[in-house]
């Protein structure tokens, strides 16, 4: 970005992983400077935690090179552990350990040299010190991922890694989580999280997508759309249901979308897109109306996906 | 910092206490390491202890002279033997002992009362089913008195004189299936060793699988954790719960059984902790191996096997064919079994169990190499 001095953090080329005969993750590059929260996004498979797992030396890549930290992704695996935070995809501290005793795990196996004040802090930070004594395990959702975010920045990490960490939290508990990654990176932190919420793609400084092991696209959330280049009319009024189907096919109409009473209509060419949903909307009579709307990071992602697809299968010799 | 050390106490420190509050907190577990032990010692020890009476007994016998009637009605009236009216045949007789519905058989030979007059010393053949060897003891051993003093009764009478200073018959006793005829203290150290394999093997090869199918393990090795750390971290404390084993079956043995202790106790601990070091090393590998806890399972009754066959434990080791001895000597309860008989019942010192010592070393020493090179660093 413009910091040209800014320090890289994470810095891979060409990193790749099969798991048999099926290539995971495929030439993905890599680049993260300090302070930024860099989302990583990308439809469930696509090869997201892999990639994680590559860089924090969980997994050996095929190919590929780069830094983390400064230190080598493939020999400096060691070093890079104990300066990142990972927070895994599914709960993985002890359920059968009461929330202190995860917490004076952790510190223990990081060696911190003030254990008891540490883990006090944290238990109070969580506002968890009533029920300190409480096994893991029987935390809900929301509580597990807090617990298992404050276990991840413990040690005081440089870079942390969150691999989907609000899968499955409700709305209040993810903008409290947000809030909190936001605090930390204000801290100097950089993180990388793994998402596949639109919502959460915008509260990130800049995304990564990720299909078919493919990046397909990075930048600001407003680069990626402005890149896609595609253009939304929005329908309202009218059937919405029958409109629906007759927009679909039609020539420069790629997506059809109801949102309420509205339909978002997506195509990459502008002025092809309009004329067709007027063509529909004349040919069948129908009251609605359409205007101009803004493309949305989802649809975009949509669009990513289906390309992905086309190629992926292409790729692979048609394999689904 | 220190988490900068390659080597940590403090990691190893915190992977002991996580698994230490684990077991803890797991009943079943908890419940296996400590009432398994005592409940299969007091069952054996039942074995140990009993004094059977009114075995199955069978005669076979050609004729049905005085001294025969005097002998049987000695044996029957002794309790030890239950003794089915009547005679049979031999061939009868095995397939009674075979099925086991007799104990023993008591075969007079034919011209039995003829040479006994004479003072001959006639054979009195006595087979005993000595599968279960603590049953068979008492009753073999009272043996020689009962024939001796039913015959003397009989002696004194009509044939007065006859008698001969030593026992009148030349008595031949015959034992079927356990020819070494293990005695009652040999199954504690047996049975020590039996216990400690299953317990601690299973609890380590348990110890990984059960982070990997947990997802902790993912968790774990993102840590600076080293395979050595974890290794060490993991079988210490089963070590450690091996050894309180250890303590509740000597006690055991001790007050309810009063097995001897004529050795030095403080030798039993060393080659104690050397055998439970092998054992949980062991486990360890396999739960390096194995993918999951069934595997690991698994994995530790495919050792457990021929570890009880081929141990000295169930059959005589010297009774084993070659090839049987050859994978017996690398087990390590065959050589922890000799030390500890070698200990308690025997008295033995380092000099003469260096043979069985330096095996057990080695032993885990192999296995300790085996489990940090399989030990996998990533999750591929
Ligand atoms: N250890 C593994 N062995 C085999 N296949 C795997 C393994 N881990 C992941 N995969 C496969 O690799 C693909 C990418 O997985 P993953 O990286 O978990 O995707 P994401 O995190 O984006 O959902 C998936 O199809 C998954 O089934
Ligand atoms: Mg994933």
């Amino acid at each position: 970005m413009s910091e040209a001095a800014s320090e890289q953090v994470i810095s891979i080329r060409g990193l790749t992983k099969s798991f048999g005969p099926r290539k995971v993750v495929d030439d993905v590059a890599l680049e993260v400077s300090r302070g930024e929260i860099v989302g990583f996004l990308g439809p469930n498979g696509s090869g997201k935690t892999t990639t994680i797992r590559m860089i924090c030396g969980l997994l050996k890549p095929d190919g590929g090179s780069g830094t983390c930290l400064g230190f080598d992704i493939l020999t400096e695996a060691t070093r890079i552990k104990r300066e990142v935070g990972y927070m895994t995809q599914r709960f993985s501290l002890y359920d059968d350990l009461t929330i202190r005793e995860n917490l004076d795990f952790v510190a223990r196996i990081y060696d911190l040299p003030h254990r008891r004040d540490t883990v006090r802090d944290t238990l109070e930070r969580l506002g968890l010190t009533r029920r300190k004594d409480q096994l893991a395990g029987t935390l809900s959702g929301g509580w597990k991922q807090r617990l298992a975010l404050a276990a991840s920045v413990m040690h005081q990490p440089r870079l942390l890694l969150l691999d989907e960490p609000t899968a499955g939290v409700d709305p209040q508990a993810r903008r409290e989580f947000w809030d909190e990654i936001h605090r930390l990176a204000a801290g100097g932190l950089t993180v990388l999280v793994s998402t596949h919420y639109m919502d959460e793609a915008e509260r990130c400084h800049r995304i990564v997508y990720i299909a078919y092991g493919h990046v397909v696209a990075r930048g600001t959330v407003a680069e990626v759309i402005a890149a896609s280049q595609l253009a939304t009319v929005v329908v309202s009024g009218g059937d919405t249901l029958a409109l629906a189907a007759a927009l679909k096919g039609r020539a420069g109409i790629e997506q059809v979308a109801p949102f309420g009473n509205e339909l978002h209509v997506v195509g990459p060419d502008a002025a092809l897109l309009r004329a067709s949903v007027d063509d529909v909307l004349a040919e069948t009579g129908s009251t609605g109306r359409a205007r101009a709307g803004e493309t949305s990071l989802e649809d975009v992602f949509i669009r990513l996906m289906q390309q992905a697809r086309v190629a992926d299968s292409a790729g692979n010799g048609g394999a689904a | 910092m220190s988490a900068g050390a390659a080597f940590s106490a403090a990691r190893i420190g915190a992977l002991m206490i996580k698994e230490f509050i684990q077991l803890r907190r797991d009943r079943l577990t908890f419940a296996m390491i400590l009432v398994v032990p005592v409940l299969q010692l007091v069952l054996f020890g039942y074995a140990i202890n009993t004094d059977p009476k009114e075995l199955p007994a069978v005669i076979v016998s050609a004729d049905n002279g005085p001294a025969i009637r005097a002998v049987v009605t000695a044996l029957a009236s002794s309790r030890y033997f239950a003794i089915r009216p009547g005679f049979v045949s031999e061939a009868e007789a095995d397939t009674l002992v075979r099925s086991g519905a007799a104990a023993y058989v008591i075969a007079f030979p034919p011209d039995f009362e003829r040479d006994l007059a004479r003072g001959l010393r006639p054979q009195l053949l006595i087979e005993a089913d000595a599968t279960d060897p603590a049953a068979s003891a008492n009753a073999i051993a009272a043996l020689p008195e009962i024939v001796s003093r039913a015959l003397a009764d009989f002696l004194a009478g009509p044939l007065a004189g006859k008698a001969p200073s030593a026992l009148p018959v030349d008595l031949v006793i015959h034992r079927r299936f356990n020819p070494e005829g293990i005695t009652a203290f040999n199954i504690v150290p047996g049975l020590l060793g039996t216990i400690l394999t299953m317990t601690t093997i299973l609890m380590t090869a348990l110890a990984l699988t059960r982070e990997r199918e947990r997802g902790t393990l993912e968790n774990l090795m993102a840590t600076p954790a080293t395979p050595l750390e974890i290794m060490i971290g993991k079988i210490v404390p089963y070590i450690g719960i091996g050894c309180v084993q250890v303590a509740v079956i000597l006690v055991c043995a001790n007050v309810l059984f009063h097995v001897p202790m004529m050795g030095s106790m403080l030798l039993l601990i060393g080659v104690t902790i050397l055998f439970i070091g092998a054992n949980v090393t062991l486990g360890y590998t396999f739960s390096t191996i194995a993918r999951t806890q069934m595997q690991a399972m698994q994995m530790t009754f495919f050792w457990f096997l021929p570890s009880i066959l081929l141990s000295g434990f169930m059959f005589p080791f010297r009774g084993m064919p070659d090839w049987a001895q050859v994978i017996g000597v690398i087990l390590p309860l065959t050589h922890y079994i000799r030390s500890v008989r070698g200990i308690m019942l025997k008295g033995n010192g380092i000099p003469e169990l260096s043979g069985e010592i330096w095996p057990l070393a080695a032993f885990w020493l192999a296995v300790a190499t085996i489990a940090l090179a399989r030990y996998r660093r990533t999750l591929d």
